[in-house]
């Protein structure tokens, strides 16, 4: 059990208490983008290219302008006339609007529709008459530096071929000079493959601008308010869109993962559409559309390599990527990091000296941000450092949970500098992964196995113990587009002891109006069910860079703290001025302060707060609010230990997870409810990319699964029950010791996955497959090898 | 156009609709009734799910005709005077939701599993449900939710909804 500095009435950190924002998530109350409805709104729809790279040779919207309410065609033309067919991204590239001649991917926006009603809209967009002449795509990066590969960005100067930024860390002579001395070298290729958040709402928004006012509201599926009224502003700002006059609202968001981060070029036509008519227009993706034109994830091909001793000392790791970046660039900014945390690649292990170097190029697939509830290619890191693990264990005939008990990072080393460059702030691998073991009876496993495999039966045991970064971040290292990464609460406490508190982030189902108001009570001692959380109204919330990446405990939540504990300081002023003794003399328990020898003698911040507005001590400044903006010293380093256990039947090949256990760290705990469910739900986002989805092309740049049918989001029978656990170190910088979880478990699951699924195989020599691990992949596998 | 006649959660509701107009965007658009959500094109995710004479069905996948005459029940209908729907309850107590937009259909549509065997075992549960994705919840919490109003419904012991984050 949690201990519990509060209440259960307060509800401060550690209680399970359930959610506020559920009542109206249950009765049909919940306020999404497409609930949105504005008087006078029109529909837009959009017209997508066929094909993944192709000249425009004309647009004939004639007969669909003959539709009865169809109120106008927009095309890269007509934006041109504005300087809007470009704009920049939030990965420091820049990226059309709608095109003027070429289209760079399959689905790419070529001209927008709009109408009087979603219907008409549609039926607009089927009568808009494209003339395209096809050019052979580029879909293989591995051919992107070819001397005949066509220049996919022309438009951008000095760009002379399709490399977009070299990229490397790491001590690369050190490391060299490893290798080359070490007894032990395996190697591996794998290829994380292209996949999509899914998120059950699609994007959308409704951009309503008021000619009379010069302002804008933009009700809009992101992540990141406050972010994207700054670029709306940079965008519009030659038209006179400036920011003052941007109000973006993020309402209720059915699922983010990363996906409602970028900026769409849908979002930016309904502005200018509705800044040209006046009107406001709504635009909502459909499932296609979202799947085969919005931000993906993935797309490394990585060559990873590992040295050690025979008895299993590792002495150095080697990673060596292509990053397939679609058609603009698909860095995971921050600004200094290109290929995100990727760096994080040592994982939990004192494995010795490193070199990592990346290269991404251009490619005629859809561009976008790295979004996967990770955004910051930390899975892919952890995947290449999780297989080559179990692959350098098999080579050298060491169990894999003793490998890595042999080369964790100690608890007693942290902070501990990794040979990337990071600071580990704490950790506890071996407890974790003890725990992990004992859970799932590994030993008993173990000899269940070998029982099995007598009997020719398929049985595999993965182990996964990864480390995970997240948090941004620190302002000398982590900007997006110049601002720096911090995030904000401001708090103000009501003259009856009743508190609002508003965020820079944005929930997208983490349950922040439970967990920020759970801070609030620890803090403050009112109880969180008095404390109103609001996010989302950039009119209204401190500025703040937004929810991904599991930054909002890390950042805003830490904000949230140290305001709170501002107000505390004045609490104490005004508790010493109403009970004549000085400061020194009281004491704090949660909800009151009291004269310490003498615990009668007491005020409750409910009294404290009312004598703020009505009895303030003379020379203080009345009211009690605080806001503070907040940032972090380090980045938090959460970890797990998970161990998955299949059963593959040796015929079908149909792949059961008999059990998953995993052993999360994710610092001190808010609410454990909550953090339980974010653990459940990044699991079958793990198990997602690792047997079920990938974003398949052929070689014209056509989606082979760009719709439900056939992208394999898990149901509830591929999903199976999920085991969860916890171990608590506190992270020593934070003010309430939280690291970030939500993605921890996708991070963590696919290579427990993958490693139990080539466990089992192994009786059949097999040391690798690629992720998604599918029965006909396996028998494929098999028949190559010449073992069935 | 056509005139329909249908009831919404016990109401009577008169309509002109389009031929080709969907169930789901009649009771969105014409009704203003949002609790019924849209999450894909294919008929695949269910966000949409409604009941139609008490049976389970996609919104998106039926035309707004077709309901002429039948008895509609959507997330807004479930709670009554008395308070919630063990379904709506169970989802609260056991954490079976996060960002909540595909609940009202994983909801309904658990109302209709419960009412064709109110004491599933949870492979029932979930291959039941298995027309309806969640993205956030890993579905560990949906079960416990369906299981919790399954016992409320049969007037017994509710299970524990404690998370078992040990």
């Amino acid at each position: 059990m949690i201990k519990c500095k509060t209440s259960k009435a307060i509800g401060g950190m550690g209680h399970s208490v359930k959610r506020k924002e559920d009542a109206r998530f249950i009765q049909g109350k919940g306020n999404y983008v497409d609930d949105v409805k504005l008087p006078g709104m029109l529909y837009m729809d959009i017209v997508r290219s066929p094909y993944a790279y192709a000249k425009i040779k004309s647009i004939d919207a004639s007969k669909a302008l003959e539709i009865p309410g169809v109120v106008a065609v927009v095309t890269g033309k007509d934006l041109e006339k504005y300087n809007l067919h470009w704009m920049p991204t939030l990965m420091s590239d820049t990226q059309m609007v709608l095109p003027t001649d070429t289209v760079m991917y399959q689905a790419q926006e070529v001209a927008a529709v709009i109408a009087t009603s979603r219907y008409i809209a549609r039926d607009g967009k089927e009568a808009v008459i494209v003339d395209y002449e096809p050019m052979t795509p580029l879909m293989d990066p591995h051919k992107s530096l070819d001397a005949d590969a066509p220049l996919l960005r022309p438009d951008k100067k000095d760009q002379t071929n399709n490399h977009i930024w070299h990229w490397d860390v790491g001590d690369k002579e050190a490391t060299d000079k490893a290798f080359d001395n070490a007894e032990v070298v395996v190697k591996q290729h794998m290829y994380i493959p292209r996949i999509h958040v899914a998120s059950i709402e699609t994007c959308g928004c409704v951009a309503s601008y008021n000619k009379v006012e010069n302002h804008l509201t933009m009700y809009m599926t992101t992540q990141a308010p406050h972010a994207i009224r700054t670029v709306i502003a940079l965008v519009a700002g030659h038209v006179g869109l400036t920011e003052e006059k941007i109000r973006v609202i993020s309402p209720d968001i059915g699922g983010g993962f990363g996906g409602k981060v970028p900026v769409y070029p849908g979002y930016v036509i309904a502005i200018a559409v509705s800044f040209l008519t006046g009107a406001p227009i709504k635009w909502i993706e459909d499932r296609s559309e979202n799947l085969q034109a919005d931000s993906f994830a993935r797309d490394y091909h990585i060559d990873v390599e590992m040295a050690g001793t025979k008895d299993g000392k590792i002495q150095a790791t080697r990673f060596k990527v292509l990053a397939d970046h679609g058609y603009t660039d698909a860095s995971a900014n921050p600004s200094k990091f290109p290929t995100g945390l990727f760096s994080i690649g040592t994982g939990s292990y004192d494995y010795g000296t490193a070199f990592m170097e990346a290269d991404a190029v251009y490619t005629n697939k859809p561009p976008g941000g790295v979004a996967y509830r990770c955004s910051f290619r930390v899975t892919e890191a952890v995947h290449a450092i999780e297989r080559i693990t179990d692959i350098f264990a098999k080579e050298i005939g060491k169990d894999p949970a003793q490998l890595r008990f042999e080369n964790f990072i100690k608890k007693e080393d942290f902070p501990w500098k990794s040979p990337t460059g990071w600071e580990y702030d704490s950790g506890d691998y071996e407890a974790g992964l003890r725990k992990a073991m004992d859970a799932v009876e590994y030993e008993k496993l173990r000899a269940e196995q070998a029982e099995k495999r007598k009997e020719g039966k398929l049985m595999g045991i993965g182990i996964s113990t990864f480390t995970e970064v997240v948090g941004a971040g620190p302002s000398k290292d982590f900007d997006i587009l110049g601002i720096k990464m911090f995030d904000s609460a401001e708090i103000r406490v009501h003259p009856t002891g009743k508190a609002i508190a508003r965020f820079g982030t944005k929930s997208q189902g983490q349950g922040h109006e439970t967990t920020y108001a759970q801070i609030v009570a620890e803090e403050l001692g009112i109880p969180y069910e008095h404390v109103q959380i609001e996010e989302g109204d950039t009119d209204t919330a401190p500025y703040g860079l937004g929810t991904y990446a599991s930054r909002s405990t890390p950042t805003a939540g830490a904000a949230a703290a140290v305001a709170a504990r501002k107000l505390r300081d004045k609490a104490k002023k005004i508790a010493a001025y109403l009970l004549e003794v000085s400061e020194e003399d009281l004491e704090w328990e949660p909800g009151k302060f009291f004269v310490k020898g003498a615990p009668d003698r007491a005020k409750t911040i409910q009294e404290i707060v009312f004598a703020a507005y009505t009895n303030h001590p003379p020379g203080m400044e009345a009211g009690f609010e605080a806001t503070h903006y907040y940032d972090p010293p380090n980045l938090t380093f959460p970890s797990g230990a998970y161990i998955c256990v299949v059963d593959i039947d040796n015929e079908t090949f149909e792949i059961k997870v008999r059990r998953f256990v995993a052993i999360d760290d994710c610092g001190n705990i808010i609410n454990p409810m909550i953090v339980q469910g974010q653990v459940h739900g990044g699991l079958t986002q793990g198990i997602a990319p690792a047997m079920y989805e990938e974003l398949i092309y052929d070689e014209q740049g056509n989606i082979l699964n760009g719709t439900f049918m056939d992208y394999l989001v898990p149901t509830a029978v591929e999903s199976p029950n999920w085991e969860t656990g916890h171990t608590i170190t506190p992270s020593p910088h934070h003010p309430i010791g939280a690291k970030g979880v939500g993605e921890s478990p996708t991070v963590g699951a696919p290579p427990a996955i993958a490693n139990a699924i080539v466990d089992a195989l192994s009786v059949y020599g097999v040391t690798h497959m690629d992720i998604p691990i599918t029965p006909y992949k396996i028998w494929k596998k098999l028949k190559e090898m010449g073992k069935i | 156009m056509h005139e329909i006649k249908f009831k919404v959660n016990g109401v009577e509701q008169i309509a002109s609709v389009e031929s080709r107009l969907l169930l789901v965007h009649l009771i969105r658009e014409n009704l203003s009734m949002t609790g019924t959500h849209i999450g894909c094109d294919t008929s695949s995710c269910g966000a949409c799910t409604v009941l139609i004479d008490g049976k389970s069905a996609k919104a998106c996948t039926i035309l707004a005709v077709q309901a002429n005459g039948k008895d509609i029940t959507t997330v807004e209908g479930l709670a009554t005077a008395e308070g919630l729907h063990p379904i709506q309850e169970g989802f609260k107590e056991a954490h079976a939701l996060q960002c909540g937009f595909c609940t009202p259909g994983m909801m309904l549509r658990a109302v209709e599993l419960l009412e064709k065997n109110p004491n599933p075992t949870e492979e029932e549960i979930r291959w039941g449900i298995s027309g309806n994705l969640c993205r956030c919840t890993g579905y560990n919490n949906i079960v416990k939710a369906i299981q919790y109003a399954g016992a409320k419904i049969r007037g017994e012991e509710v299970p524990s909804t404690e998370p078992e984050f040990v």
